[in-house]
């Protein structure tokens, strides 16, 4: 038989493998990574700093370790170049590799700021842990850094970052931080924080441009503002990885396209993670993640599974000022109902007839978020 | 008393600490958290939990 093929190392990529190790010991399983196929705890890369881990220290284990504990095959440094879902073949350097289910946990690309100047091609980004290793020998012997964005990454980073005793300057072009997340009284709850603990905002701005100075870099805003800094770390967003499964003839739109049973347009080829459009939600969480995982494993495993998605809080680790946040699902006509106290900020949205619908929460009072979470709806029952 | 770490999200629980606000006291050791409990921050169950002493 030939075995299921996943694409991807990491927090999919692995958690399928293991969830699927559950329900199925036997059917072989290849799993390809581009990069050295260690498991790494994602979520930490933005806030290991401060706990003064290394990028080795961050890692669980080795590919070697997994494979044998998935009892998996662990292709590393192998890109796949190709699907052929005809064929229900993948092609990586001069091998093809057949499968009887392809899963594509391909992860996302971090947006490329546009800028001038001649060092526009330093600015560093951390979506994985090599990144990581890379970006903590820059900062080594406490560097000066600018993020550019100020949503959930850039402010763990900016947190992160000044906890270990970097000065840190954040540029966003929103009026507040995390705005896309939060309302205006809890965003400035945590810029407040975050200031607290000596992070500087530049906010309602974008960075231009990035030149080279006598020592480090200048980074010029859009007001003509120059900001001196040693390293420029970009957070403005992710991107899904959809070439590989557009060049296949995968249906894609912002992610690539698949079903409640995490099914692709193309029969037997998967996809779960920070590539996947899930029923029309792109969400880049480790809780909606585990989700899909579960649900994935079932369905390749024989047990036909639709992904269910709970009310899904997401945790924004800055401890000078925690926030959990839950969006609202959809459009629901109502309003925030905002309570301030020693304690942070309780931000409940609340439709006509008092039902909760989403909140946002700083401070201690981000210590409510699962109570509170029992009484949402689901976001994808 | 230790401090547990989860390797998929980073999400910490101290035994000293506990969690009064998921109703597990200060106090409490890992191994009399229920089977059924599961991670706040990631959902993953207790019995996936691959903690490390920090």
């Amino acid at each position: 038989m030939e075995p299921i093929v996943i694409i991807g190392s990491g927090l999919a990529g692995y958690t399928l493998a293991r969830e699927l190790r559950k329900l199925d010991k036997t059917t072989p399983l290849v799993i390809i990574t581009a990069d050295d196929g260690r498991a790494y705890s994602k979520p930490m890369l933005s806030n290991a700093l401060a706990q003064g881990k290394s990028a080795d220290q961050i890692a669980s284990a080795l590919a070697p370790a997994v494979a044998a504990q998935l009892n998996a095959e662990v292709l590393t440094h192998s890109r796949v170049e190709q699907i052929d879902p005809a064929a229900r073949t993948v092609r990586v350097a001069q091998r093809v590799i057949a499968y009887s289910k392809l899963v594509l946990a391909l992860g996302a690309d971090p947006v490329r700021p546009q800028l001038a100047g001649d060092a526009a091609d330093q600015v560093l980004s951390v979506n994985d842990l090599l990144d990581y290793a890379r970006f903590r020998e820059q900062i080594a012997n406490g560097k000066r850094v600018t993020i550019l964005g100020g949503g959930l990454i850039g402010c763990e980073f900016a947190n992160d970052l000044s906890g270990a005793g970097h000065h840190v300057d954040v540029v966003h072009p929103a009026l507040y931080p995390l705005d896309r997340l939060l309302p205006e009284a809890a965003a400035q709850d945590l810029q407040r924080g975050l200031a607290g603990v000596g992070v500087v905002w530049h906010l309602g701005h974008t960075a231009v441009a990035v030149n080279r100075a006598a020592t480090g870099y200048v980074v010029t805003l859009d007001d003509g503002k120059v900001l001196e800094t040693d390293v420029v770390l970009s957070a403005i967003g992710l991107r899904p990885r959809t070439q590989l499964a557009q060049a296949a003839g995968l249906q894609v739109a912002r992610g690539i396209v698949v079903n409640r049973g995490l099914a692709t347009s193309q029969s037997d080829v998967f996809a779960l993670g920070d590539c996947a459009e899930v029923n029309g939600h792109v969400l880049p969480y480790v809780l909606p993640l585990m989700a899909q995982a579960r649900a994935l494993a079932a369905n390749l495993s024989g047990t036909p599974t639709q992904v269910v998605y709970p009310a899904m809080p997401v945790m924004v680790k800055t401890p000078a000022c925690p926030v959990a946040v839950a969006t609202v699902a959809g459009e629901v006509a109502g309003s925030w109902q905002v309570d301030c106290s020693d304690d942070g900020v309780c931000a409940l949205y609340q439709d006509g007839n008092e039902i909760l619908h989403g909140f946002a929460l700083t401070g201690k009072q981000a210590g409510q978020r699962q109570a509170l979470a029992r009484q949402l709806p689901a976001l994808m029952p | 008393m230790q401090v547990w770490t989860c390797v998929v999200c980073g999400f910490i629980y101290d035994e000293v600490a506990g969690m009064p606000e998921e109703g597990i006291a200060a106090g409490t050791r890992w191994a009399d958290i229920p089977d059924d409990w599961a991670c706040p921050d990631c959902g993953v169950a207790k019995a996936d939990f691959e903690m490390v002493a920090v």
